[in-house]
């Protein structure tokens, strides 16, 4: 398969010799789930459980609020101990609404919907359909809903249904297992896919420092003519949407449009696993494959945990911390966030839960800039961090902005790269987040507008009203008196 | 530094294994064997000077420092002063006088670095800038060369005899001698042509001015520390390109526009213009390609702004050395493409993923 | 002397023919500024800058009456746009962040006075005579004018709190820098 080039990227120690041998294991149930009602981009889910009620396995406990949301089912059969505020996974810490499961070990599956038996003569509607009835969302971290995703067929005309498994990020190997494993659920997931989005072919994105699967799936696809499993290149951030479709198809997406734009709709590796769990099998995401690995851990594992199963208990089932960690992550150490404590739930986009020692991250304090322009030559998106990053100092947003900060998808590639050991990423979030709520401040300036200038305009109508009926009554008063006296 | 679980520091938790001080300390070592070889061949007088110049460079920045209220000790430690003390060591004349090395220290860290702010801010290189106040102020001290006396060597000054020159001012007139692009320049003005000159030198390399090309790769000529050693100054740059610490574009440019300019004039009027070879490897033209035109702070950061830069920088020297006073152009020429480093920078931004040169998004619809 | 004395007379006559007339039909109505830093302003006529509206404050900031940072609705983003545009050189980090609020009506205090509605200048409040009102808390800016007029403290002002949809990253700490 000929390849495209990609711009700029960087070639990070991956380590992933850590886990990368290790067979995935399932973690023993856990004492309590917390499963967050919002672990998707768009509106959080509503509760559709109380405290003490009963719950089966793959029950719906959440249902989605509007188009972009995904449901919440629950992972084991137990009892709902209550719905409360727990610290989300997510760098803030913040609380937020989640339901505590207590399982009752008995892992008792509660009514499901039938399974599609034959996928392929399905409607696109059903299957997507059944994609958002299952709470299926993007599992390679975006936490995108799948079934949103599914319906770009209807008003794009795709040619390619990329599946990522490239897996360019150091330390996580839980698509690469599951690859390994999984790999006829992941190529019949793909294909089911890609009928649902009208795409005559199925592309399967691998980086080629993954051989083995590479082979489980060349193995896995050699059955279906219209599925290709392309090895691409090690180069971080090859397993970016954007960057890997460029890859594949050699064309650019037009920045804020999607990659469906260029042809290409991409979906992780371990999403088409889960879509072939729903499609054949009813059942609903309930569970992923974690990477729990670093130094700081005593033994990394490959691990399928129930969504709602607490870090702690993923780092005790891993033998427990050999050390202080430096870093806790959630995801991988390029582009995941910091988690706020051991005390959060795996959620659906948890691809990887590391504890780093100070060795591995090699953090040092930052000095000035040198001008090296090795930022420039890396950034995968042509963009100019050593420029963006010095008027973003100087609080120059809008400088910043013109410059294409919106453009950023922070890889940390530049960050990574810089002798100067600026946190260049961390000034591009905050701008990013600077201008965005800058633009919601806007709008809900503009929306105030709006609303005192009706008002005044209601007003204004009311006053005259009054004076219309004041002087008609005015003028009924004059026209009687008028009477009287002619009377 | 701070620690764990308290504020949140984004993302990357990985970090690539290159320093400041790493990539510093590459270019110190890349100089180490010309500089060595140099010290060599001109002897303690050389030493001294080249001593006083580093030791100067890194008392005045740790007094910049101080005077700015920030720490010294890691800024001193990335090697940013030592390497601008070793560059401007590398372009005096080696027998020139201790306060030289002094002016030029306070010329390059204090005014040319210190005040824009340290390391980074800098719109000049500071040890050109150092160089060319010292040039201009100083003339007449600054253009006495002298041809080689290798250490231990019969000719060579004892140490009291380099302590005298160094640090007394006492210079023989009986070894000075003119460097390369000097001679040329000063018998063109008398009416000899270039190739005459040029001629000459390989006849009467002993004696006089101008060392045959042999020697004149190898160093045994007289010129500034890093103008002498082509062939050793050359190594040193291939390694940092090796050791991608500098890429090719701003040494392949410098010394390709020099060269190409050189050799096209040459064939226009031999008598007038000298070789192309001739302009690559007098001069400062290697030392300027390879260490000074590709000092990070004042070069763009494009590999297309790199490319522009180093045209000019070949462009302006070559300019400088045939139409203007002075017989060496190389400082000058990059002091002035400095100046455009803003906007070469503005103008080479390189194209956003997903968008025109423009900064339009790309047009919809497939190619 | 005769040639230069009369071109320059009949370039003086031509072009200042040509500045009235374009003083004249190239006039501005109103002072351009003072519409600009009106669009710049909130627009909700809360007077919590201590004129009557939002086109009086304006107003008195192209007179250069008023200080950049009177709007406290319009946070800091107004605050930076109104000394971009005037050119004014405020120290951002001193203007204190106010944290946005939205106001709460408590419903057992609310006695239905109807004196919040009035006061309202984005029509947030509903309710009628007598009967409990509620505000939409989409639409309060929190400019705080109800809670003044509630004779019965019926009315909260609380912070907007932030989600994980409104939180972003900090800047990097300076000193690390330097």
């Amino acid at each position: 398969m000929k390849l495209f080039p990609i711009r700029g990227g960087i070639h990070p120690e991956y380590r992933k010799e850590l886990s990368s041998e290790k067979a995935i294991v399932a973690l023993p149930m856990p004492a309590e789930l917390f499963i967050p009602l919002q672990q998707h981009i768009g509106a959080p889910a509503e509760a559709m459980v109380r405290e003490g009620d009963l719950v089966k396995k793959g029950q719906m406990i959440a249902r989605s609020q509007g188009v972009v949301s995904a449901p919440q089912h629950a992972p084991t059969s137990g009892r709902v101990k209550a719905v409360a505020q727990i610290a989300a996974p997510h760098p803030s810490g913040l609380p937020q609404p989640t339901i505590i499961i207590e399982p009752d070990g008995k892992d008792e599956w509660g009514e499901l919907p039938a399974p599609i038996t034959d996928p392929f003569a399905a409607s696109r509607e059903e299957i997507s359909e059944r994609v958002a009835l299952s709470g299926i969302v993007g599992m390679g971290g975006a936490t995108f809903p799948s079934a949103v995703k599914l319906n770009l067929g209807i008003q794009h005309k795709l040619e390619i249904l990329l599946i990522n498994g490239a897996e360019c990020e150091p330390y996580l190997t839980c698509d690469d297992r599951v690859m390994r494993e999984y790999a006829d659920e992941v190529v019949d997931g793909a294909r089911i896919m890609a009928h649902a989005l009208g795409a005559p072919k199925v592309v399967i994105g691998i980086e080629d420092n993954k051989p083995q699967a590479i082979a489980a799936m060349n193995k896995a696809a050699a059955a279906h003519a219209n599925v290709e499993v392309a090895a691409v290149p090690v180069q971080y951030p090859m397993g970016a949407e954007r960057q890997l479709a460029q890859a594949i198809t050699g064309r650019e997406t037009p920045v804020r449009k999607l990659t469906a734009e260029i042809g290409v709709v991409v979906h992780n590796a371990a999403t088409a696993r889960a879509v072939h769990h729903a499609v054949r099998f009813g059942r609903p995401l309930i569970s992923r494959v974690v990477t729990v690995s670093g130094k700081a851990v005593r033994e990394p594992k490959n691990i399928e945990a129930p969504i709602g199963a607490m870090v702690s208990d993923l780092i005790a089932f891993c033998g427990g911390l050999s050390t202080t960690p430096w870093r806790l992550v959630n995801g991988g150490p390029m582009m995941g966030a910091p988690l706020p404590s051991l005390e959060t739930p795996v959620v659906k986009g948890t691809s990887g839960i590391l504890a780093l020692t100070v060795e591995e991250t090699n953090d040092q304090p930052a000095s000035p800039c040198i001008r090296c322009g090795a930022c420039v030559t890396i950034c995968p998106c042509g963009l100019v961090p050593v420029e963006m990053s010095a008027f973003i100092r100087k609080d120059h947003l809008d400088v910043a902005a013109k410059l294409g900060v919106q453009d950023c998808f922070s890889c940390g590639s530049c960050s990574w790269v810089c002798p100067s050991h600026i946190p260049l990423v961390q000034y591009f979030n905050y701008a990013k987040g600077m201008l965005s709520a800058q633009a919601r401040e806007a709008s809900k300036n503009e929306r105030v507008k709006t609303l005192a200038e009706a008002r005044n305009i209601r007003l204004e109508k009311a006053a005259e009203a009054k004076r219309a009926m004041l002087a008609a009554k005015k003028a009924q008063a004059t026209s009687q008196s008028e009477n009287k006296a002619s009377a | 530094m701070s620690t764990p679980h308290s504020l949140p520091i984004s993302a990357p938790y990985a970090h690539g294994a290159n320093t400041v001080q790493k990539t510093m300390f590459t270019v110190l070592l890349a100089l180490l064997p010309a500089t060595a070889f140099n010290l060599y061949l001109f002897g303690w007088p050389a030493i001294f000077l080249f001593a006083v110049t580093i030791v100067a460079c890194l008392a005045i920045e740790a007094g910049c420092l101080m005077l700015g209220g920030r720490r010294v000790k890691p800024v001193l430690a990335d090697g940013s002063a030592l390497l601008t003390g070793w560059l401007l060591a590398m372009t005096l004349p080696p027998w020139a006088p201790w306060w030289t090395g002094l002016l030029g220290a306070i010329f390059a860290i204090a005014l040319a670095k210190h005040t824009f702010g340290g390391i980074g801010q800098n719109m000049f290189n500071p040890a050109m800038v150092a160089r060319v106040a010292l040039l201009v102020s100083f003339p007449v001290v600054m253009t006495a060369w002298v041809l080689p006396h290798p250490l231990l060597s019969n000719d060579a000054p004892g140490i009291s005899q380099s302590v005298a020159i160094t640090f007394g001012g006492k210079t023989p007139d009986s070894v000075s001698a003119a460097s390369a692009l000097g001679y040329v320049k000063t018998e063109l003005s008398r009416g000899i042509p270039v190739s005459d000159s040029l001629k000459e030198f390989s006849r009467d390399s002993k004696m006089t001015h101008m060392p045959d090309m042999m020697d004149m790769a190898w160093g045994y000529k007289a010129g500034s520390l890093g103008e002498t050693s082509a062939v050793l100054i050359l190594l040193g740059g291939i390694f940092l390109m090796i050791r991608r610490v500098i890429s090719w574009h701003i040494p392949v440019a410098v010394l390709g526009s020099l060269f190409a300019m050189g050799a096209l004039f040459n064939a226009i009027d031999p008598a007038r213009f000298a070789p192309g070879l001739f302009h690559v490897l007098s001069g400062a033209s290697l030392l300027g390609a390879f260490f000074i035109a590709t000092d990070y702070v004042t070069s763009p950061v494009s590999k297309k702004g790199q490319l522009i830069f180093g045209v000019g920088c070949g462009l302006l020297t070559w300019i400088i050395r045939n139409f203007a006073g002075y017989p060496e152009g190389m400082a000058f020429a990059v002091l002035l493409m400095n100046s455009l480093t803003p906007i070469i920078d503005q103008y080479t931004r390189p194209r956003a993923y997903g968008r025109t040169s423009k900064g339009q998004p790309l047009p919809l619809g497939r190619e | 002397m005769l040639i230069s004395v009369g071109s320059l007379t009949a370039m003086g006559v031509v072009l200042g023919g040509m500045l009235g007339a374009a003083a004249k039909f190239l006039a501005v109505e109103e002072n351009p500024l003072e519409e600009e830093l009106k669009a710049m302003l909130p627009g909700s006529q809360c007077g919590q800058c201590g004129y009557v509206g939002c086109a009086q404050a304006a107003a008195a900031l192209a007179r250069g009456e008023a200080q950049v940072t009177l709007c406290p609705p319009g946070g800091k983003s107004v605050v930076e746009a109104l000394a971009k545009k005037l050119g004014v050189n405020t120290d951002f980090s001193e203007v204190e962040e106010k944290a946005p609020e939205y106001a709460v009506i408590d419903e057992d205090l609310c006695i239905g006075c109807t004196r919040c509605i009035k006061e309202c200048s984005v029509d947030a409040i509903i309710g009628a005579n007598k009967l409990m009102h509620s505000i939409i808390t989409e639409d309060c800016h929190g400019c705080a004018k109800c809670f003044k007029v509630c004779p019965t403290e019926a009315i909260k002002m609380c912070k907007v709190p932030q989600t994980l949809g409104s939180w972003h990253w900090d800047k990097p700490e300076e000193h690390s820098i330097h």
